[in-house]
């Protein structure tokens, strides 16, 4: 084993292979590279949101015109989550007198744990990835299931009758959200013949983005509620509530559950950037290139083709997360029954139709047709049912207005001929 | 709707490249207005005697009880204020005082001025207590600290002219 090469094997992503050639396929030379990479993965992602934090609170600073965090760690305030970590790591550790101990203290940790398991199968670069499972959009769905199971863990193993009434509130949340989001996962799926993330990203030659632009937009919608995020962030409203289901939590363990969410939006964006922005291929550059006859960049023949594709997939993975954070400082907090009646009445029925349609489509064209025209009648279709979802919102609308005015004027006519005779007297 | 939307969007966006509005408070501080009514100052005149005459009739103006003051004689051997007497305690409780202004009204010699220093936190009760040390203001540099030595008979009045006497 040679230093150097290691070295450039681990900055390469290659580490397992490379263990793999020193010492042959042994079965610790993988338990060694599988460790190696859940670690990795892990602590990225955990450093990762001490980051995300002070990024949020710094564009969302700006965006309300203040400065946001500038003390802590120079001008812009870098090390303020750090303080932050600090100041919740050295806080008393307890546990409410009455409260289900196992539940309770599972609880936070158990959310991270799912919130981390879900990177396994995100690519970070070509055959960078912790597990290429076949059925890895499945996969993610499934694990992020399981943190509803946390939330009523926690709410119920608070023993206090509003974080309980907190869970439930998210879990309805959560589970209803679970539907559009997986209908319209379903439509890329559809589209690429395949689960697994990789193949996903392989068959978009042209992003998803640009061919069912309406299932990435439900995508997103649904992964803001599915992340709690404005204006979805009902569970846990500061301005209204105290909190939701975390109500008894304190310290780090309240720390947890905000690490978990943190974790969870940016996993939402890496989703987004795979199964809809192309991951961490550059297909628009590749397309731009293939106009001027050049071959397109194949970042899996390159060497350094993982360490490349990591700024690329995180360059991606960053502007969609900040488009959520956008959202955040633009949009208000919508109602429960607004939220639920989106979801139900309007999300749903529009993924169905969605899935109808692209199924049909994807199966009355030739399996030989061009890309483009492929692409071409898919967006078409996509742009056709959001148009007509929009309207048939539209006409709903103006009934409902015209409807709500008619009953006021009825009412104004009432009250004015009780009143009349009575200013006579 | 979409519309409707994609114009919040915008206007945060837009507010996003705007320098903040924030003024760093400790480092940067805003300058207040002329008339702005901070802590109370008491004030001298150009050859360094005190303008208060210990008439203590600030604190029978003051609405909130603030003000504190014991008179006692001026003598030519040691003179502070040009009139009979001058403030040998001069005491502003700032926790009540509620910086109306009715002392500097009521002041026969403008002696006592709100001023425009608005720092005025402490930590404990006895610390709220302006003394007159902490209350007046430095001798200007045309005249000379009290108690002053003057000439028997040069100041004759009970409440002196509002010139500059001497």
């Amino acid at each position: 084993m040679n230093p150097i090469d290691l070295l450039i094997a681990t900055l390469q992503l290659r580490l397992g292979e490379y263990l793999v050639s020193v010492y042959g396929s042994e079965n610790w030379v993988f338990v060694v590279r599988d460790v190696l990479t859940v670690l990795t993965i892990s602590t990225f992602c955990l450093l990762i949101v001490i980051f995300l934090i002070w990024l949020e609170r710094k564009v969302i600073a700006r965006m309300q015109d203040r400065l946001g965090p500038n003390r802590v760690g120079g001008r812009y305030g870098l090390l303020q989550t750090v303080a932050d970590v600090l100041k919740l790591l050295t806080k008393e550790s307890l546990t409410p007198a009455g409260a289900d101990k196992w539940a309770y203290n599972l609880a936070p940790l158990l959310i991270v744990m799912t919130a981390l398991l879900m990177w396994a199968v995100i690519p970070f670069g070509p055959g960078a990835m912790g597990a290429d499972l076949n059925i890895g959009v499945f996969y993610i769905l499934a694990v992020s299931s399981v943190s509803v199971v946390c939330l009523l863990l926690a709410g119920w193993g608070s023993n206090n009758k509003y974080a309980l009434l907190g869970a439930f509130r998210s879990v309805a949340q959560l589970v209803s959200y679970e539907v559009p989001m997986v209908l319209s996962l379903l439509i890329p799926i559809i589209l690429a013949g395949s689960m697994a993330t990789e193949a996903i990203i392989g068959a978009q030659y042209i992003p998803f983005l640009f061919v069912i632009p309406l299932s990435a937009v439900i995508f997103f919608i649904s992964a803001l509620a599915e992340t709690g995020r404005t204006p979805f962030d009902l569970l846990e409203a500061e301005s209204e509530i105290v909190a939701g289901f975390h109500v008894e939590y304190g310290g780090m363990k309240f720390g947890m559950f905000f690490l978990a969410e943190f974790i969870g939006t940016l996993l939402m964006s890496a989703l987004f950037v795979t199964i809809y922005w192309g991951g961490y291929t550059l297909p628009l550059v590749n397309l731009v290139l293939g106009v001027f006859g050049l071959p397109p960049i194949d970042l899996a023949s390159l060497a350094w083709g993982r360490t490349l594709s990591l700024p690329i997939f995180f360059g991606k993975v960053f502007v969609i997360y900040f488009v959520f954070i956008w959202i955040r400082a633009t949009l208000p907090r919508v109602r429960i029954d607004q939220m639920l009646n989106l979801n139900w009445k309007f999300l749903v029925p529009l993924s169905l139709v969605l899935i109808l349609v692209v199924a049909i489509v994807d199966k009355a064209l030739p399996a030989n047709t061009n890309v483009w025209a492929y692409s071409g009648i898919m967006l078409l279709a996509n742009i056709l049912i959001a148009v007509g979802a929009i309207e048939l919102l539209r006409r709903r609308g103006r009934q409902e207005r015209a409807a709500a005015e008619a009953a006021h004027d009825d009412e104004l006519a009432d009250i004015s001929a009780e009143a009349l005779p009575a200013a006579h007297h | 709707m979409i519309l409707e939307i994609l114009k919040g969007l915008g206007t945060t966006a837009k507010h996003l490249v705007r320098p903040p509005v924030t003024i760093q408070y400790p480092e940067v501080k805003r300058p207040v207005r002329y008339r702005f009514k901070g802590r109370h100052e008491l004030k001298r005149y150009d050859n360094g005697l005190e303008k208060c005459i210990g008439c203590a009739l600030c604190a029978a103006a003051c609405p909130a009880d603030a003000i504190f003051v014991e008179a006692s004689e001026n003598t030519d051997a040691q003179r502070y204020s040009p009139g009979e007497r001058y403030a040998s305690t001069y005491e502003i409780n700032m926790l009540r005082c509620i910086f109306c202004g009715y002392c500097e009204d009521a002041c026969p010699t403008e002696a006592i001025v709100l001023e425009h220093d608005y720092e005025l936190s402490f930590v404990d009760r006895a610390s709220a207590i302006y003394t007159k040390e902490m209350l007046i203001v430095p001798v200007p540099d045309s005249g000379t600290s009290t108690p002053q030595q003057v000439e028997a008979g040069s100041f004759d009045r009970a409440i002196p002219d509002m010139e500059d006497p001497k």
